[in-house]
């Protein structure tokens, strides 16, 4: 299965609000910390590992 | 002449002068083993055993102090038990099968070996390597006394070492001076700063690794339960990285702290200073004896080539791991399972020279299993950038609440013995439908038997030689040992480790108890076939 980069996201504003304001009040360190666990989180959640391999080029 | 003996915890092989030392001619030897570790001492037990010379060489006269390797694995006391020290080890080892992973005061993690049924051996047992070292060199004495040719000599140290294409000659120190001696082939297990590696310029590739860990072996009647307990960041004053404390024999406790890079390492080898630590790990006023300490760092390393000619390496000698998941000494005592009968093979003219290439062919691809299980179980224990600490840090912080991130947590993979799936001695599967675990070049699995008369497991009919095991189905006329076994016979663990689906198999399991090759059923021919890839007589 091929990763999905079309929109898939509905409302993607609201999203992207929600994502800064997950961020809202902490420092860098802590900010980082919580970018990493959502990471982690995602990644599990998609579980497929072509899927992951592929997201993880896209991004790089 | 060699310096003072180090201190020991038994003196298993005192210096005595032998014939060799005095006359002119140089004795010559089939093989010579340096270093009488528990790698040596394996390869030697198992070649004289099969009635090849073997002599070690080892520079001190018995087994050192500490604890050092502690925790043997089920494959390491299979071997054990084939060359007659496994009951030994039983009988003195602790048995564990629960570790408990903590992330400052808190559990977060724990798992269970969950040993199967219709072993002998159980997963893992805890061990002072000294025992292992004893009850090693305690078989190789009744091997003696039984008129194996087998001699170890203390206080032998190896100055020199050259080769020519026929044999290998060796200059040897002893407290009474200088000898020559010669071998066919010459096995290098002494060890991680081996100085036979050194005498023939080779070096290693990989990775050095600066954190320091402290080993403490502490002695106290504690009421801990008998399981491996890992912290990461323990809550102590120090603010050592990681902790260990896990259970070995006579009431010792094994303490680990991982102190970090930079250390003055003199100052944290003061007693003070180390029972301080402690006295803060422990519960409050918990009385101990300190018996035994060290400062170490790790490589997770290996040497492009195991065999040089003549000479080949084998344990920390051949490669390094890091200590996280007990393989070390396992891998190299496999080591020494994989060469033992390869050499008697082709000293005793019945397989090519070849046949002991195949030695790296099969041992470098456990080795590099091994380094990149401790390599990666490093990478987690000491984050090496600050992403990978970042990373790190979320998968320990989300362990508690999310079960996902458990099997992240990486305190050590512990040893498993590794499957020889590209070696050329392998012949390929013709039962793929029999289970995957006992597929040639697997380590055979062991299964109790129902056999009236003579109760016991499979492990005990295979004993270092070639042996076919025929399941419902007759072995064809080729003279090797054969265990037959027909369904009423066949235990449940028997079934679900060989047959699987299939209603019968014929299993061809070479000396080391791996296996070579597996069939329905097969002719003497396609027998015969297999076995001469087996003894690498034949290009697959």
């Amino acid at each position: 299965m091929p990763l999905n980069t079309q929109p898939n996201i509905p409302d993607p504003d609201d999203f992207y609000d929600a994502l800064l304001g997950a961020h809202e009040g902490l420092d860098k360190d802590q900010s980082d910390a919580l970018n990493a666990r959502l990471i982690l989180i995602l990644a599990n959640h998609i579980g497929d590992r072509d899927i992951l391999r592929q997201a993880l080029a896209a991004a790089r | 002449m060699s310096g003072q003996p180090a201190a020991l915890t038994h003196i298993l092989y005192p210096y005595a002068p032998v014939l060799a030392q005095s006359d002119r001619a140089p004795h010559h030897h089939p093989v010579i083993v340096i270093g009488a570790g528990p790698v040596g001492l394996t390869l030697a037990l198992d070649l004289a055993q099969k009635g090849t010379p073997a002599l070690i060489l080892d520079d001190s006269e018995g087994a050192g102090q500490g604890s050092r390797a502690i925790c043997f694995s089920k494959r390491t006391l299979e071997i054990a038990d084939r060359l007659g020290a496994g009951a030994a080890m039983r009988a003195k080892g602790v048995v564990w099968n629960v570790g408990r992973v903590f992330h400052g005061p808190s559990e977060i993690y724990s798992f269970n070996l969950l040993p199967e049924d219709g072993h002998r051996n159980p997963a893992f047992l805890n061990l002072q390597q000294p025992y292992v070292e004893k009850f090693l060199t305690d078989a190789l004495r009744t091997a003696e006394a039984a008129s194996h040719p087998v001699e170890i000599r203390g206080r032998n140290t190896v100055t020199a070492l050259t080769q020519s294409d026929t044999h290998v000659t060796l200059t040897i120190d002893t407290p009474d001076g200088p000898y020559t001696a010669t071998a066919d082939y010459v096995i290098a297990c002494d060890g991680a700063r081996s100085p036979t590696r050194a005498m023939l310029d080779l070096g290693f590739e990989g990775r050095v690794f600066e954190d320091n860990f402290l080993i403490a072996d502490v002695r106290m009647t504690a009421p801990f339960p008998t399981e491996r307990w890992f912290w990461f960041d323990p809550p102590l004053s120090a603010a050592p990285r990681s902790a260990l404390l896990h259970k070995q024999p006579d009431d010792i406790w094994r303490i680990d702290f991982q102190l970090g890079r930079d250390i003055d390492r003199a100052a944290e080898l003061a007693p003070d200073r180390i029972r301080q630590r402690i006295d803060e790990f422990l519960p409050h006023s918990t009385a101990y004896d300190l018996v035994w300490t060290s400062i170490y760092t790790f490589q997770c390393r290996r040497m492009a080539a195991f065999r040089h000619n003549r000479v080949l390496f084998a344990g920390d000698a051949a490669h390094q791991v890091s200590p996280f998941g007990a393989r070390g000494a396992n891998s190299g005592i496999q080591d020494a399972d994989n060469l033992a009968w390869k050499l008697d093979l082709v000293l005793k003219g019945h397989a090519p020279d070849a046949l002991l290439d195949t030695y790296h062919a099969e041992r470098a691809p456990a080795a590099d299993e091994n380094i990149l299980a401790s390599t990666r179980a490093t990478d987690f224990l000491t984050p090496g950038s600050a992403v990978s600490k970042l990373f790190r840090n979320a998968v320990l912080s989300l362990a508690r609440d999310h079960p996902f991130a458990r099997p992240m947590v990486n305190s050590g993979r512990l040893s498993t013995p590794s499957t020889y799936d590209t070696s050329p001695l392998i012949t390929p599967d013709a039962l793929p439908g029999a289970p995957s675990r006992a597929r040639p070049g697997s380590p055979c699995p062991d299964a109790d038997l129902a056999l009236p008369g003579a109760p016991g497991y499979l492990l005990d009919h295979l004993r270092g030689t070639f042996t076919l095991l025929a399941l419902n189905t007759t072995a064809p006329p080729v003279p090797i040992p054969t265990l037959s076994l027909t369904d009423h016979q066949i235990t449940d663990a028997f079934r679900t480790r060989f047959l699987g689906p299939e209603v019968r198999a014929l299993y061809l399991i070479r000396p080391d108890q791996h296996i070579a090759a597996r069939w329905p059923d097969a002719s003497a021919d396609t027998l015969t076939r297999a076995l001469a890839r087996a003894k690498g007589q034949t290009c697959p």
